[in-house]
């Protein structure tokens, strides 16, 4: 694993050549992680009536994890379509800014950028991050590869094979994607060049979090505790007045 | 069945609208200075969200000792110069053996 997929934090820019490979490192390592989640899923889906095909179908359409249990869980029980619709669409709701950002990395015109767009997912748009907002869309697309033949192929055998869901619990699977993202987090905050003000965000960010967690789901808990990033409007501000009480 | 069908159609439009809409509206043009300097942190922020997010879940319902044990395992691992992968089994099967063990 090169430097810029295996510390985030600290990332040069890879050569053209070398990025697509080194996304697709990081890549397969959250494949593992999406292929366990995505057995779950798969038995979750067919234990609550969806039968074979439409899990699978949804993961190849859907690709969201999240989105996709809060579906499932919407529908339990006679739910009302538009409303499981509506919280699987809040839960994605945090892909808008996360594409937004990664926009002036893409190329061509609006609909090929927004056809790209559709590689943002959250383990490879952390990975594809540069630092300063600034994104390799090489990385991006790399790391993504793996992850959706890993999620569809994990959801056909949940379906198939309908593990009981006590038994990624014994074998300790559901560590594995938490642990992705705290080693990526661990990467992007512990590297030394790292700004002090991005520990400030994630530190104002994980408080934020966990308050919501006690009174709102998962998916506006997590919108809330991104929201931390608007502290950038701050410094934003800060630097402005400084250059022009420079002047 | 057909709800089902429904629904996941639905989803899966609204996704992709998720995801296409930034680009579709901005197309070639650099982000704004202001939004820059959000998008600069965005990372950071999202990723802690998710950590805790995954760690404690709704109602802090997730939080597992077993799971903060196989996190802190992964992360020793990890600064002992481990490759992300490794860590992660480290991880993995510190937390298989706790509950094992317990």
């Amino acid at each position: 694993m090169t430097a810029s997929a295996d510390q985030p934090g600290d990332r040069a820019r890879p050569t053209r050549t070398d990025a697509l490979r080194a996304g697709m490192r990081v890549g397969w390592g959250l494949a593992a992680g999406s292929f366990v989640l995505a057995v779950t899923f798969g038995a979750t889906a067919r234990q609550a009536g969806w039968g074979v095909l439409a899990p699978v179908v949804a993961s190849m359409t859907i690709f969201s994890g999240s989105a996709q249990f809060a579906l499932v869980a919407g529908l339990l029980g006679g739910g009302v379509g538009w409303a499981a619709v509506a919280s699987a669409a809040l839960i994605n709701l945090r892909f808008l800014p996360m594409s937004l950002a990664v926009t002036p990395a893409l190329h061509g015109g609006r609909l090929r950028r927004a056809l790209e767009a559709q590689a943002v997912v959250d383990g490879s748009w952390v990975a594809a991050h540069l630092g300063q907002g600034r994104f390799d869309r090489r990385v991006l697309f790399g790391a993504t590869l793996p992850q959706w033949p890993a999620w569809v192929a994990g959801t056909a055998l949940g379906v198939l094979l309908a593990p009981p869901a006590d038994l990624e619990r014994a074998l300790g699977l559901d560590l594995v994607f938490p642990a992705f993202f705290v080693l990526m987090l661990v990467d992007e905050l512990g590297s030394p060049g790292r700004a002090p003000m991005a520990r400030t965000v994630g530190a104002t960010s994980a408080v934020i979090t966990a308050l919501l967690l006690l009174v709102v789901p998962v998916s506006p808990a997590l919108l809330g505790g991104s929201a931390a990033a608007l502290l950038g409007l701050r410094r934003h501000g800060s630097h402005s007045v400084g250059e022009v009480r420079g002047r | 069945m057909l709800t089902i069908w429904a629904c996941i159609a639905a989803t899966a439009v609204v996704g992709f609208a998720i995801k296409a809409a930034g680009p579709a509206v901005l197309g070639a043009r650099p982000l704004p200075e202001q939004v820059r300097a959000v998008v600069a942190l965005l990372a950071p922020a999202l990723l802690v969200a998710l950590v805790v997010g995954h760690l404690l879940g709704s109602r802090w319902s997730g939080l597992d000792v077993t799971v903060l044990a196989g996190v802190a395992a992964a992360i020793a691992a990890r600064l002992r110069k481990a490759p992300m992968l490794l860590a992660v089994v480290v991880g993995v099967v510190a937390t298989a053996l706790l509950r094992a063990a317990a």
